[in-house]
């Protein structure tokens, strides 16, 4: 689904990402884990296509498709989807109405029509009843005035309905007690699918309490430095990330 | 600026010359008070004419469009009556909110076929400025001329000499008004001077709705100046909302002027859209623990000027003030923002927090901003923000990031930007209008009501 190669990536003249090699399956959930400053949320902005990061070397393909020149919301319509590590309050634009939108934009793309108005609202209400939301967080404006945990639901709320094949999470865990953590993590286990693949990129173990990986890699300097099964996370809990600091990349295969 | 002097000098020239013959037909000639206060207008004006960038209240804002012409009062009801048949029934009835008490004043005099005022309970009087005066002059007297006086600047000392007509309005000690009152200002004709004082007594204890709405009948040039002095009485409630939607090449001078006795809550919704040249003014006086919150929304497109004013002034402790202004300016337009809290050496405890946040959308469009704070007391909390400039690219990212594409993202994120302001109208029919003005100020495709 997801095959990184080589790619380096810098911001301005100074390079973040230096030779990153990953491929995601359908199906699979891929865990990134590193310190602050490995370069973790440029990797997620960058498959995501956020401005303001050149890749000067190596290839990212999704479905066969080179991503580098794709639009960000041509990535968002062919399904590649990143939940915020820090989601945008938009005041003035309705929950609601952005949820429709963008499911209108994926049909569109894929030449279905437009949501039938009450089949969207039948969706939508079971949807925010599995995140445990209240209702009326749809018809406030996107994310204005949420705390922490109501909008990192929201981004999970957002997932669930556009039915997305890449999801990216970016440090979902973060900001959120136990009971969020929980709720969340329900939420995205139930969109575990074999045609759906899940990149998760975090700190700390701890969610991977919730949601188990199939793989497990460690970013440490722009760089994959470890790579294991999620034996891996637990391992890192309990050394500590300068264990793997000083590691030097594995070879790819 | 010795050309523009000249212009000053000949435009003020004409119309003092032309006060004589027209003095007879204003109100309250029996009047020594009123006499008094139109002939200190009048003095002030002759002197000073109508205001310059000289003044550091109108550094930015140049008026000098307006002495190229020569506006004249639509004089006495009889001659200002033809015009009524100009005015579409339907085009008026949507320009009247509905489930309102509503006043209008057309080129600048009270038409009773025009206002609707029934079932009006005894606790409210609301009546025209002309018909005020004579029926109830010494009542008028303390308030007249009062919150503001002619030495404010040019438009002031015009307004207090030229009035043809107004609005009074006293609404009674604890009366809760179960609907709003308008004051509908309609200009129907090219040229016309329409100069309005209106006196908003609120007593004690009392809840009113105030919206003064300006709208043309016309595509052409006037000139209107509309001055409110209001007072709030102890523990009094006012929201006061303007929509200004004046006719693209007109000028516009309103002035509101508040004197809040304490405990008295004032808000204000100042909508500033139309004209080729608008100046608002926004003044309030704040007694002790009384509150004010000024919100304001100015959409400039074309070569269209639009300023602000807003002075705040804490008298005493523990008052509260919040502003939030804000701009969008397109094309060539310029928007300007001077806002002034002024907080006195007794206004000790003072609470006062003013905005003011602007959006460019072209490389030509310009924004003057200027929050002054001056605090003589000090224990105070006091604070401002200003920013100007472009729509926020993590709101962009955000919005890509769920399929939409950038255009239709900017388009969304000004509207809502715009709109977070007309989300603050608390009543249905006015909130809807000022949404279609909204609209038909964003031409941009796909600006959808559905986003709200």
């Amino acid at each position: 689904m997801l095959l990184i190669e080589n790619l380096h990536v810098s911001v301005g003249d100074k390079p973040i990402l230096k030779g990153i090699n990953l491929q995601v399956n359908a199906g699979e959930i891929h865990a990134i884990m590193g310190p602050n400053g490995s370069g973790k949320s440029t990797l997620s902005h960058v498959l995501s296509g956020k401005s303001g990061y050149e890749i000067t070397q190596g290839s990212i393909v999704y479905q066969g498709k080179d991503l580098t020149d794709m639009p960000p919301e041509i990535r968002a319509r062919e399904g590649i989807f990143l939940a915020f590590q820090y989601p945008v309050e938009i005041p003035g634009v309705s929950n609601i109405y952005l949820l429709k939108a963008a499911l209108n934009a994926i049909r569109k793309h894929h030449g279905q029509p437009e949501v039938d108005a009450m089949d969207f609202l039948t969706l939508v209400k079971h949807k925010v009843k599995l995140l445990e939301m209240d209702e009326k967080f749809l018809y406030r404006a996107v994310n204005e005035g949420f705390s922490g945990g109501e909008k990192k639901r929201n981004e999970i709320l957002q997932m669930a309905i556009l039915e997305p094949k890449l999801c990216i999470l970016d440090e979902t865990d973060s900001g959120l007690d136990i009971d969020a953590l929980k709720v969340v993590a329900d939420g995205v286990n139930s969109l575990r699918s074999p045609d759906r693949a899940f990149v998760m990129i975090t700190h700390y173990q701890r969610l991977l309490d919730y949601i188990k990986p199939d793989f497990v890699h460690v970013l440490a300097h722009g760089q994959i430095v470890k790579s294991g099964g999620p034996e891996l996370a637990l391992e890192l809990e309990e050394k500590g990330y300068s264990w793997v600091e000083t590691s030097q990349p594995e070879v790819a295969a | 600026m010795s050309t523009l002097k000249g212009i000053n000098n000949e435009s003020t020239s004409r119309y003092v010359a032309e006060y004589p013959s027209l003095a007879p037909e204003l109100p309250g000639q029996n009047l020594p008070w009123l006499q008094q206060l139109r002939k200190a207008g009048l003095s002030k004006f002759s002197a000073t004419g109508f205001p310059s960038p000289r003044e550091e209240e109108w550094r930015y804002t140049n008026v000098s469009a307006i002495e190229k012409k020569l506006f004249a009062p639509a004089l006495g009801f009889v001659s200002a009556q033809p015009n009524l048949q100009a005015i579409d029934p339907s085009w008026l009835k949507a320009q009247q909110l509905e489930d309102a008490w509503s006043v209008a004043l057309v080129n600048g005099h009270f038409s009773a076929e025009m206002s609707v005022l029934d079932g009006l309970p005894d606790g409210v009087k609301i009546m025209s400025m002309a018909a005020a005066l004579m029926a109830l002059p010494d009542w008028l007297h303390p308030y007249l001329g009062q919150a503001v006086q002619p030495g404010e600047h040019g438009f002031v000392a015009f307004n207090s000499a030229w009035f043809t007509d107004g609005v009074f309005i006293h609404v009674l000690t604890n009366q809760v008004l179960a609907k709003p009152i308008q004051i509908l200002n309609i200009a129907t004709q090219a040229d016309v001077l329409a100069t309005t004082r209106n006196v908003v007594v609120v007593d004690c204890s009392t809840e009113t709705t105030l919206i003064e709405t300006f709208v043309a009948a016309t595509d052409d040039a006037y000139l209107s100046t509309s001055v409110t002095e209001v007072f709030a009485g102890e523990n009094a409630t006012l929201t006061h909302y303007k929509l200004q939607a004046e006719s693209d090449k007109a000028f516009h001078f309103g002035g509101t002027y508040v004197k809040q006795a304490q405990h008295a809550r004032f808000t204000h919704h100042n909508f500033a859209f139309g004209g080729l040249l608008a100046r608002c003014d926004v003044h309030t006086d704040l007694g002790q623990a009384s509150e004010c919150d000024l919100n304001g929304l100015y959409l400039g497109a074309k070569r269209q000027h639009l300023d602000n004013h807003t002075r705040i002034n804490h008298l005493k402790p523990h008052g509260i003030s919040r502003e939030m202004y804000k701009g969008v300016m397109d094309d060539r337009a310029r928007g300007v923002f001077q806002g002034r809290v002024i907080v006195a050496e007794d206004a000790q405890k003072t609470d006062s927090q003013m905005n003011n946040r602007n959006l460019l959308l072209s490389n030509d469009a310009e924004v003057d901003t200027k929050p002054q704070l001056e605090i003589y007391a000090d224990d105070v909390k006091c604070g401002h923000g200003v920013t100007v400039g472009q729509l926020d690219e993590k709101s962009i990212f955000y919005l890509q990031s769920r399929c939409v594409d950038e255009e239709t993202a900017r388009n969304m994120l000004t509207f809502a930007f715009a709109n977070e302001m007309v989300d603050k109208i608390k009543i249905k029919t006015l909130h809807d209008q000022v949404l279609e003005q909204v609209l038909i100020r964003f031409p941009q495709e796909g600006i959808q009501k559905a986003w709200l």
